[in-house]
């Protein structure tokens, strides 16, 4: 099949079009032209998706910033981005359709995070599912009336998923939180003090509607014969066995920093590396949202909006407005940290048998085997397939325990890519040298 | 914004309408089985994340494998195919 390369040269390319970088482009575009990248079909991100326009240009509204309709913002979606190079501040890209060339001034990649899941027996059957996932599912038009959901993880996005499955007619049997009460308690108490209205609402709503909210609580098996038919879990040293038709469930958030670091950005733990104006060790390589600390919406708008405005050139005071909101966010956000830390118990919940990669269909008593990553990836497999480590690499970073079971170098291409893609963009790139 | 039109799409060869919007990933569970995929050692499998990552919504899209559904978008005439 021949594919077509397009080139498409732009001013201020982001990478992302949730809340980090849709404030990002509202605020860059005071002076500067934009292009705003998603893989997803529509802005919003994970947390926003299926708002309406005039939804979003509400929701990023921020101190001074531009306009979020503008003819100096244009939009690309469906776009998966597999290379960047700092150096060149050049971008590879394919679309359902062809190749994209993108040449930039300055860059904003604003890739947000995915869910942490951690394999348990039976958590490969169908309908068990992130609980965002589920709720993107449920925004996409997944009809939930009258089923019967469990959700279970940790942290207050779980709240935010009951409260919106709720609202779908949904039957949340429980909310199964893996932190002790203590800990959440404490978060509860903290929540007061900052205006997280959305996550105050949730909880709020979550306890009206009599949902039980389970804490010192996790999954521990997944039964059912087709798909998912039954959950049991660990509530207080006793195994209790939940009937229902899905389980959402979700331990936290990994940062999707794989596009960042195959550019060289310099990382600091998990997370991108980042100067007060959003700035990454790259040149014109800036990071804003959850792939600098996973720290909720407000935080990231704030990032998106520090980036945009050092970029649009803001007036002093409105760039160190969004900073000092930043700092608070940041607090807010180790706060949030430490009140969901996973307990030990999650990192042994697999047994021999129990399928740790997905994509390869490896399971933990052949992965445990080995001693680190790259020896286990090269003798099972693990992590090979298309997700190339991002479900079982985050798994086993709980499981095993960071050192040497991190995914080691990202090398491009960072997303399974077609075959005539880069045969189109590579001898486009030999024709150029 | 009114009630937005809907769209008829196939999935294994049976017709569906879905509302314009509705995900690849949701109109096979509205048709039937949330199973989407079978992995290499067998299983069914659906979607897992629900927003591009794990890559287990793996469907067949007018004739084009591996694609995959959460983030695809349905549109008219659609031919979804399980594997």
């Amino acid at each position: 099949m021949n594919t077509s390369v397009r080139h498409i040269e732009a001013d201020v390319v982001i990478v992302g079009a949730g809340p980090a970088g849709l404030a990002a482009a509202r605020a860059a575009t005071q002076s500067r032209s934009v292009l705003l990248l998603d893989d997803n079909p529509a802005a919003g991100g994970q947390i926003w998706r299926g708002a309406s326009e005039r939804a979003l240009q509400s929701l990023t509204r921020r101190r001074e910033t531009g306009p979020l309709a503008s003819p100096r913002i244009q939009r690309m979606f469906g776009v998966r981005i597999f290379a960047g190079d700092a150096a060149r501040r050049a971008l590879r890209a394919e679309t359902a359709t062809g190749a994209l060339q993108i040449r930039y001034r300055d860059l904003v990649l604003a890739t947000g995070a995915r869910e942490l899941f951690l394999p348990v027996p039976g958590w490969t059957l169908p309908n068990v599912m992130g609980a965002g996932g589920l709720q993107a599912m449920v925004k996409g038009g997944l009809p939930i009336a009258g089923k019967r959901i469990v959700v279970a993880g940790s942290g207050p996005l779980l709240l935010a998923v009951a409260d919106v499955l709720r609202s779908k007619g949904a039957k949340v049997v429980a909310i199964a939180e893996q932190a002790p009460a203590r800990a959440v308690n404490a978060f509860a108490w903290s929540l007061l003090q900052h205006p997280a209205k959305l996550l105050q609402a949730a909880a709020l709503r979550t306890m009206q509607w009599g949902i039980p909210y389970w804490t010192d609580a996790w999954p521990v098996a997944c039964i059912g014969n087709q798909q998912l038919e039954r959950v049991m879990v660990m509530r207080k040293g006793r195994r209790v066995e939940l009937e229902c038709d899905y389980l959402a469930c979700g331990f936290g958030l990994v940062p999707n920093t794989e596009l960042a670091q195959q550019m060289g950005c310099a990382m600091q733990g998990d997370f991108v590396k980042v100067n007060d104006a959003q700035l990454t060790s790259q040149p014109h390589v800036y990071c804003a949202g959850e792939v600098t600390g996973i720290g909720g919406v407000q935080k990231s708008l704030d990032e998106g909006g520090v980036a945009g405005s050092v970029l649009g050139a803001a007036p002093v005071t409105a760039l160190a407005a969004l900073q000092r909101s930043r700092a608070r966010w940041r607090r807010f956000e180790a706060s949030l940290n430490h009140a969901f830390a996973l307990r030990p118990e999650l990192s042994t919940l697999a047994d021999d048998e129990t399928i740790v990669c997905r994509c390869e269909d490896v399971t933990w008593g052949r992965i445990r085997a080995h001693s680190h990553w790259l020896e286990a990836k090269l003798h099972t497999r693990c992590g090979m397939g298309p997700c190339q480590g991002r479900i079982c690499g985050a798994a086993l970073g709980v499981m095993r325990g960071k050192t040497g079971w991190q995914v080691e170098s990202i090398r491009e291409p960072v997303f399974p890519v077609r075959a005539e893609t880069l045969a189109a963009l590579g001898a486009r790139r030999e024709e150029n040298s | 914004m009114s009630v937005s039109a809907s769209l008829s799409v196939s999935v294994g060869g049976s017709n569906l309408r879905v509302p314009a919007g509705t995900t690849v990933a949701t109109a096979v569970a509205m048709a039937g089985s949330p199973a989407m995929r079978t992995s290499v050692s067998g299983e069914r499998r659906g979607a897992l994340c629900g927003m591009g990552i794990c890559f287990e919504c793996r469907v067949t899209i007018n004739g084009q494998p591996h694609q995959r559904s959460c983030q695809t978008v349905c549109a008219e005439g659609m031919e979804i195919e399980t594997t």
